[in-house]
């Protein structure tokens, strides 16, 4: 079996071959490593689909290399929206930067009664892995390398559900700018999650939370109600007339 | 210069950072991946403390336990400190938000957290996040550290540590994407790096960099290791890919069965008991399986919803219709970079060690599912303070560039060594010797053969190099760095197996099967530092 590796030296796809069977993408990744190409590069851990560290794209798809079964003539490449270092190794640099622009974490804690139903409200969102997957397929990073993206919405989003939160104004807050707004919603992040995460609709949560806490979608609003537009911008009908 | 130097960002070194910024140090965190990457991830089954939640409980019944399961080997003092402080470390957890599970009590704060039963326990104990409980500590340990604004540097391995006049200066690091070689000036040093059970490569249910960098790197510096034969294997790891089924799953009820479905232990024994049992079967030629048919699928999705994901992948089998087939593997080791009360490596002042690659004395020759991350979270908080509070007094003088310049000759040394045997294979040779001869069941005649291949292994080392000669990300001078540290610490471990001429714990050999109270005592290894 034959699969395709892009090598960042060259900007090509180098062919490898594998012994035929049944064979996880890491394990094969190591394989050639051990016996075939000691260049080749690529970044892994657990192997256990829990650390985070090994996701690569297969066939354009985002996929934890050691949960991915090889198939016959799949072409692996690095995430993308990463700077990459070398081969299938990425810069995961940025991760850490949109956490922090995020402010993903518990702002001020209160004490609370928590049950079995409170946990479930966030416990998805608490088995992100931080592969970086998500990322790498949102098609807003083409236009938008400001973006706070799909991980790190989906921890702020953890941290404001959470009863212990007492001050979720803050990080509702700090979602506004190249955050809530700016995704298109595509679902592309919901699609490649290992883990079953699904941050469009965290995002989505993060929305109705933001006009809970008095803002508003600032694209809606330069369309229609921002700006006097008296000739109707469009819409068929006059949003500001009888006002 | 920083006041303290944190190497490894797993849950140790993260607690530490933490504790010892809120000390009022400045600090920074170094670790070879990311910290979100860290070994921790892979802890499953819960973290104990006796809170009592569920069924009764007390501090002291948590020491009793653990006390049994380390065979006479911990030092009280620690085990006690350890226990009593886990219900504060919980509520600490809880404070930073740690999605815990929970009860419906109608109780407030830790009062709510859920507790399971794990082997060895006497109530049910373990804290747990379903069965991603080190997953979800660590994450949110490192929230924590972004919000306090913690300095991290990433992709850093850990070359030696910088100790002239037995006092910790710092420390030198290959830069992984660059190829540097960068020294770091600390006042206090904290190791956290990790445990060493990658020495059981292909058996094993560590990571692949669980390589004991910290602990080799403390021999070399002339720091004391102890109890370096006390490595515990996990009864449950998956018969082909090695990877952990959490003990929760026993915890939970779950059965060990042999091919003729007939239970043959007490699943809820301590790990060393439930591995030798299984190991038994296997040497009579049964294969093993775990059965948690009978918890049926809704439980298991709720309780164990990565096993089940894990099990379907890896195995092609859904455990709530099939058996699960196991073997035990190296999972945890026990001994490592030998500490006193404050956590302060013997030999190296201001250095202090933590987490796995620390043998603070509390799991002695077994240790308990559930006191690892309690282990990593209180000590290492623990050592971050007394990090702190030995850089108050350390000079700020800082030392030369010694160390970085020999390290700088040795790696360009490396990248010009011969290069006609791969050390990939010698890699899985050794993973594959370890699990044969120094596994489960020992015996001095294997345990001799061992050393000589290992022995023999270091000779050959220099015709092993390095074929990568890229200076930049360069991988395979990194595994190559990792599997000379194995072979490093492969012969400390064995000779101290050969000492030990009795069984206690996860120790067992033939010929000795009872424990000899003669034995009742560390095994401590030092190297003599070269007078210069």
């Amino acid at each position: 079996m034959q699969i395709k590796v892009l090598r960042s030296k060259t900007n090509t796809h180098q062919s490898y071959t594998l012994p035929a069977g049944e064979i996880p993408l890491l394990n094969a990744l190591m394989y050639i490593k051990e016996t075939q190409d000691a260049t080749l590069t690529f970044s892994a851990g657990c192997r256990a689909s829990v650390c985070g560290t090994c996701a690569v794209r297969v066939n354009g798809r985002e996929e934890l290399a050691c949960a991915y079964k090889v198939k016959p003539g799949d072409v692996i490449e690095p995430l993308q929206y990463h700077p990459i270092l070398r081969d299938l190794k990425v810069d995961k640099d940025k991760a850490k930067e949109t956490l922090q622009k995020g402010v993903t974490w518990l702002q001020s804690f209160q004490e609370a009664s928590l049950t079995h139903e409170d946990e479930k409200r966030t416990e998805k969102q608490t088995d992100c892995i931080l592969c970086d997957s998500c990322y790498s397929a949102c098609p807003v990073f083409a236009v938008n390398p400001d973006f706070l993206g799909p991980f790190a919405l989906t921890r702020a989003y953890r941290y404001s559900e959470d009863k212990r939160e007492s001050n979720a104004k803050s990080i509702i807050d700090g979602v506004q700018s190249n955050g809530v707004w700016d995704c298109t919603l595509c679902g592309e992040c919901t699609a490649v999650c290992p883990k079953g995460i699904d941050p469009k609709m965290d995002i989505t949560m993060l929305r109705s939370a933001s006009i809970k806490f008095g803002h508003s979608d600032p694209s809606f609003a330069t369309q229609s109600f921002g700006t006097p537009d008296f000739g109707g911008g469009g819409f068929g009908f006059d949003p500001n007339a009888g006002f | 210069m920083v006041d303290v130097l944190v190497i490894g960002s797993g849950g140790a070194g993260l607690s530490a950072a933490l504790a010892a910024k809120e000390a009022g140090a400045s600090v920074l965190v170094i670790g070879k991946m990311y910290p979100t990457n860290s070994q921790t991830s892979m802890a499953q089954g819960g973290m104990n403390a006796a809170l009592g939640n569920v069924n009764e409980d007390h501090v002291s019944l948590h020491i009793q336990d653990t006390v049994k399961s380390a065979h006479g080997l911990c030092d009280e003092d620690m085990v006690r400190q350890m226990c009593a402080d886990a219900p504060q470390t919980v509520e600490w957890l809880e404070r930073i938000g740690v999605p815990f599970s929970r009860l419906d009590n109608d109780k407030k704060g830790i009062g709510t957290v859920a507790q399971r039963q794990m082997g060895g326990a006497s109530a049910k104990r373990a804290c747990y996040a379903q069965d991603y409980t080190g997953l979800k500590i660590l994450h949110t340990l490192y929230d924590t550290c972004l919000k306090e604004g913690i300095a991290f540097l990433d992709e850093h391995y850990l070359l030696n540590l910088i100790v002239p006049d037995d006092t910790i200066k710092g420390a030198t690091f290959l830069d992984i994407r660059s190829g540097e070689i960068k020294q770091i000036d600390a006042k206090s040093v904290v190791i956290a790096t990790g445990g060493y059970g990658s020495i059981y490569h292909g058996f094993t249910t560590n990571m692949y960099g669980a390589t004991g960098d910290g602990v080799a790197a403390v021999l070399r510096a002339g720091g004391a290791v102890s109890d370096m034969e006390f490595i515990q294997f996990h009864p449950t790891a998956l018969k082909h890919s090695c990877i952990l089924i959490s003990e929760s799953a026993r915890g939970e009820g779950g059965y060990l069965v042999n091919e003729a479905g007939e239970r043959f232990v007490d699943e809820l024994k301590p790990r060393d008991e439930v591995a030798r049992a299984i190991f038994s079967q296997m040497k009579e030629g049964q294969r093993v399986f775990l059965d948690v048919r009978h918890l049926g699928e809704e439980k298991l999705m709720e309780l164990l919803p990565q096993e089940m994901a894990l099990c379907k992948m890896h195995e092609h089998v859904d455990p709530a219709s099939d058996l699960i087939p196991i073997k035990p593997v190296a999972h945890y080791s026990m001994g490592g970079i030998d500490v006193d009360y404050a956590l302060e490596v013997n030999g190296i002042k201001g250095c202090f060690a933590a987490g796995e690659c620390s043998n603070a004395k509390v799991h002695g020759a077994n240790r308990l599912g559930g006191n690892s991350l309690l282990e990593i979270t209180t000590f290492g908080r623990f050592a971050g303070e007394n990090a702190f509070k030995h850089a108050v007094y350390a000079s700020s003088k800082p030392v030369d560039g010694t160390q970085r310049l020999k390290d700088e000759a040795e790696i360009k040394t490396l990248f010009a060594q011969e290069d006609s045997e791969s050390f990939y294979t010698y890699r899985e040779i050794l993973g594959e010797l370890f699990y044969e001869k120094v596994g489960i069941v020992r015996e001095n005649g294997q345990l001799n053969e061992a050393l000589e291949e290992v022995i023999a292994m270091q000779v050959a080392q220099k015709k092993m190099g390095i074929s990568d000669k890229s200076r930049t990300n360069n991988q395979n001078l990194v595994e190559f760095l990792e599997f000379r540290n194995t072979l490093l610490l492969a012969p400390a471990i064995i000779s101290a197996a050969i000492a030990r001429d009795e069984s206690r714990g996860a120790h067992f050999k033939v010929g000795f099967e009872t424990e000899n109270e003669a034995f009742r005592k560390h095994i401590v290894l030092q190297w003599k530092r070269e007078t210069q």
